[in-house]
């Protein structure tokens, strides 16, 4: 890519942008603490309406996660491939400090690079493009730099 | 006043070109009437699920038009799970003395797609291609493989398990047995789950008659008592299906467990006096899972179980007998009906070349889906 690309995120509110250093929103209950990604209005431990905005550490956990294989059913995936042009991707839940799970798309799309447990790092990727050309951007957990040649997993028993 | 299965009808499960659901159902209900001995004005009431089908009561156009209060009821695939409780309901409180479970589905090919809306989650969860149901069993597998030391060949003996015993069912739809290594070789769809560990969506249908237990003699149908039901929504902190984030500091265990002890407690029977068990194997992973969440073994003991054969037909404690999801396929209202058609061929001694040898007199039926619902009922002679 010879220019620098226009971005957009894929919905608002769902994370910082544009960021430096681009965190995900929550919602922190001001009656129970009670934290929600994504962010809502009302809290689902104690029913509460008073949420306020909290942005979620970037590092993390992998606690599990697998591999997507095959095009997802579109609608309501929007990926801008087709069946032909797919590249399989992986998926994870990442444990944050204080023990929130996010489910997130990985930037590491082999299993045998993802170990239980590794520390992870969150970022944006464009995983489509508008008609105009402009990328579309998630977010998504990628292993941190020092870690992601650190022991493998195997694929096979 | 206990509730007792008189009659049990099924349609096969498979693909029917041309064929509607609701004919797949009425076919099936006329089974269940003629296997009871009564006809379809006797019936009181009665609860129809499906996914596909918007007005499931429109049966009444092809079974007669009596009145009947027959109501939808729809929770996944836990749906015939809940029909089944409350036509069984409708009889323990006194409202009715002849009541019917129906279910039936016509699925399109391939996993189920749908906008994140429909759950209550935002447009981008879909969008960027994270709304599969599919994810969640390859990461809870995974997950649980490593917490508990299961391997990838246990998952490809499952499948390779419930293949087999669909062989032996006429009503099934993937009959062809498939060995541990075939299974083994198949695509990866989900880490660890490969194609040949996931049931499809399919067609199908199924219906169950029930009466009062002191009203039995008059009908045809061996009674079989409905002892306990139990069902159960996701708690707050559980790993659930369809689920952008599990809170932290709050731990609960899948609804499958909460429904599994409501319905103990209600029989008064425990895991250890099951005879038989139909489990949700919507893939070889949940099967694995599910032994444990329903009290029939620690987390981990399956690795060695399943090894021992412990789960086959003629193991310790067989479970899905007539191949489970992974032979039958999956349309959705009518899946739990299924289980519980079989658990009734079982106890009565009735299953033909897949019969559990002795005199199984405890079955289990048990179903668990989006977004974190599980039903169980368990039956007895």
């Amino acid at each position: 890519m010879t220019t620098q690309a226009r971005q957009r995120p894929v919905a608002d509110g769902l994370f910082t942008w544009p960021s430096e250093r681009p965190r995900l929103k929550a919602a922190e209950c001001a009656d129970c603490g009670m934290i929600s990604f994504p962010a809502d209005t009302h809290c689902v431990r104690c029913g509460g309406s008073d949420c306020r905005e909290k942005l979620l550490a970037d590092r993390g956990t992998l606690w599990t996660f697998t591999t997507q294989d095959f095009r997802p059913p579109s609608p309501p995936y929007d990926g801008s491939d087709t069946a032909q042009t797919f590249e399989p991707y992986t998926v994870g839940y990442v444990e944050l400090p204080g023990g929130l799970r996010v489910e997130a798309r990985l930037t590491e799309p082999d299993v045998n690079r993802l170990t239980i447990g590794q520390p992870m790092r969150m970022t944006l990727v464009p995983y489509s493009v508008d008609p105009d050309g402009t990328e579309v951007l998630t977010f998504a957990f990628g292993p941190e730099p020092e870690h992601e040649h650190g022991q493998h997993e195997t694929r096979e028993a | 006043m206990e509730a007792v299965v008189i009659g049990v009808g099924l349609h096969p499960f498979g693909r029917f070109p041309g064929k509607s659901a609701i004919d797949m159902g009425a076919d099936a209900v006329r089974l269940a009437l003629a296997d009871a001995g009564v006809t379809w004005p006797q019936i009181q009431a009665g609860y129809v699920g499906s996914l596909e089908v918007a007005n499931p009561d429109a049966i009444v156009g092809r079974l007669g038009l009596t009145g009947l209060p027959l109501r939808g009821v729809f929770n996944g695939c836990a749906t015939a799970g809940v029909s089944l409780a409350a036509a069984a309901r409708a009889i323990e409180t006194g409202e009715h003395d002849l009541t019917i479970a129906i279910g039936f589905d016509k699925h399109p090919r391939g996993a189920f797609a749908a906008d994140p809306s429909v759950a209550g989650i935002p447009s981008w969860y879909g969008q960027t291609g994270l709304f599969l149901t599919t994810h969640f069993f390859g990461m809870k597998i995974n997950r649980y493989m490593h917490d508990h030391g299961i391997s990838h060949e246990t998952l490809a003996r499952v499948a390779a398990k419930n293949f087999r015993n669909a062989s032996g069912n006429d009503k099934a739809w993937r009959r062809t047995p498939l060995s541990v290594e075939e299974i083994l070789a198949s695509p990866v769809l989900n880490y660890p789950l490969r194609q040949y560990m996931y049931c499809g969506p399919d067609e199908g249908a199924a219906a169950i008659v029930l009466c009062r237990a002191d009203q039995a003699d008059r009908y045809a149908g061996k009674p079989v008592r409905i002892r306990g039901t139990g069902f159960s929504t996701r708690r707050l902190g559980a790993f659930e299906v369809q689920s952008p984030s599990v809170p932290g500091g709050e731990s609960a265990p899948s609804p499958t467990v909460d429904a599994s002890w409501a319905a103990y407690e209600r029989a008064g029977i425990g895991p250890e006096d099951v005879d038989v068990a139909q489990l949700q194997d919507t893939d070889a992973g949940s099967e694995i899972i599910h032994m444990a969440e329903n009290g029939f073994c620690k987390d981990g003991e399956q690795e060695r179980l399943i090894a021992e054969g412990a789960t086959e037909i003629g193991g310790a404690l067989p479970v899905n007998t007539d191949g489970g999801l992974l032979g039958n396929g999956e349309p959705i209202g009518a899946s739990g009906l299924r289980q519980v058609h079989e658990l009734v061929r079982q106890l009565r001694g009735d299953a033909g070349a897949r019969q559990v040898p002795g005199t199984p007199r405890v079955g289990y039926a048990h179903l668990y889906g989006a977004p974190g619902v599980s039903a169980v009922t368990i039956l007895s002679l």
